[in-house]
């Protein structure tokens, strides 16, 4: 049974359709690559599994349960799917240790001495339990994308969406990011990420799926897709990344 | 005829100032609350009401502060209402400043980047919950520096009051004018009143906004 079922998505910004029908069914523990071309729809589709964008055509279920229209409130929706963003959006007047907290205490009402404990679990997985009192201002960009993992994962969701989490980042930063990924992938967490990392995506995903003029153009397993792919516009797009 | 003092002006002039910083007291504490309500009413869904509001902005600051005095003194005279000088100077500078800070604190939340709004959201915060614990506390900051730096202007608004009869202290150095013939004196003496009362506002303001941009909140 697919963790994720994503059947027939459509989705139009005006006249323009972003996304042209997409099926995608994503296992349990699975780490997914989304690569492709800008504008090929990659962010619009992973921002249609949480809804921040709604979608105009199709179904997306999560586990049994459907996950888009209303079928979910946005708080039932935090506990179930996880974002990070290309721009961190840290809440720059909470410290660290508050930016974490503010969901599972607002949202699912955990006491706040429970919160505060699940905060320093999640931050500590991603190595960032020595600045719970910083506030993000005080902390380079790699610090403040691996605080903005530890502040999702604090609401134990089933999914995790990263939208271009390194691109925003200094080089010598990236890393760090990708290993707190890696390390997560590692322990069964559902991944889909949207990248323009390609060894991250060639060493750590079980899929990957390059999408193309809205719809999937092709995916496979990354060995395969990056030395062997069978379109044009796939070989194409290798070549002009790798 | 009767010889005033110096003494004599200032002493009457500071008098009739206690009821210039009432007034500016009133048309500040009134606005702001007739303002934040406005403010939160624009930012949510309801689009007849933001119609509304935008319209209430829009005909308060196109008008000029005069006319609405005349309007709310004279108006509701005419209208059968009885009102005081009080009561209309009271009411018109409080939607005066009302549409104003509505305007300024609309143009706070605005400027809080659209990225914390995505994150609360996914988060699962609903729309207050997002307001109150995300959105406004930046746009709180945001706003201190221009809205103190607007408390200038409705102390200088009270002003007007004096045309509707409302002896405050424009009003006062009228009456004393009528009597002591000293004007450049006298109304050196007002513009001086309005100034200590709003030149620590501006610096404040300045302040503020120094600080803010010093923190690099933005």
């Amino acid at each position: 049974m697919a963790l994720v079922s994503v059947k027939d998505l459509h989705k139009s910004f005006g006249d323009l359709e972003v996304l042209k029908g997409i099926d995608l069914d994503i296992e349990p523990g699975e780490v997914v690559a989304v690569i492709g071309r800008s504008g090929s729809g990659k962010s619009t589709f992973l921002r249609c599994l949480n809804q921040l964008e709604q979608h105009d055509w199709g179904t997306i279920h999560l586990a049994d349960q459907r996950l888009d229209g209303s079928a979910m409130s946005p708080g039932e929706l935090s506990q179930n799917v996880g974002m990070v963003f290309q721009s961190f959006n840290l809440f720059p007047h909470k410290t660290v240790v508050e930016n974490v907290m503010l969901a599972p205490v607002v949202v699912k009402q955990t006491p706040r001495a429970e919160a505060r404990k699940i905060a320093e679990e999640v931050l500590d997985k991603v190595g960032m339990l020595e600045k719970v009192d910083a506030y993000p201002a005080q902390l380079s960009g790699g610090q403040q994308q691996r605080v903005a993992i530890a502040r999702a994962l604090a609401m134990d969701p089933k999914v995790l969406l990263c939208d271009e989490v390194t691109s925003a980042l200094d080089p010598e930063l990236v890393g760090e990011v990708l290993l707190v990924l890696e390390s997560l992938a590692a322990e069964g967490m559902t991944l889909i990420l949207v990248t323009h990392e390609m060894k991250f995506a060639r060493d750590v995903s079980h899929r990957v799926v390059f999408m193309h003029q809205g719809r999937i153009h092709e995916s496979g397993d990354p060995q395969t897709l990056f030395t062997q792919p069978k379109t044009p516009e796939l070989s194409q797009f290798i070549a002009s990344v790798l | 005829m009767t010889d005033f003092t110096l003494w004599d002006i200032v002493r009457n002039l500071l008098l009739a100032g206690r009821w210039t910083v009432v007034l500016s007291l009133i048309a500040f504490v009134g606005g702001a609350a007739v303002g934040l309500v406005l403010t939160l009413l624009r930012m949510g869904g309801f689009k007849p009401i933001r119609w509304l509001i935008r319209l209430y902005v829009d005909v308060f600051q196109g008008t000029p502060l005069l006319m609405q005095l005349f309007l709310a003194y004279f108006g509701a005279a005419a209208l059968g209402f009885d009102v005081s000088a009080w009561t209309a100077a009271s009411l018109a500078l409080t939607l005066f400043t009302s549409a104003f800070l509505c305007d300024i604190w609309r143009g706070c939340v605005e400027a809080v980047p659209s990225g914390q709004w995505q994150a609360s959201r996914v988060l699962g915060l609903n729309y207050l919950q997002s307001m109150r614990h995300v959105i406004l506390p930046q746009a709180l900051r945001l706003a201190v520096p221009p809205t103190v730096g607007f408390s200038v202007q409705v102390i200088k608004g009270t002003a007007l009051a004096s045309v509707i009869g409302f002896v405050e202290l424009t009003k006062a150095g009228t009456m004393l004018n009528n009597a002591a013939f000293a004007p450049f004196t006298i109304f050196a003496l007002v513009a001086l009143g309005y100034f200590i009362l709003c030149y620590p506002l501006s610096r404040y303001a300045r302040y503020l906004e120094k600080r803010l941009y010093g923190a690099g909140i933005r």
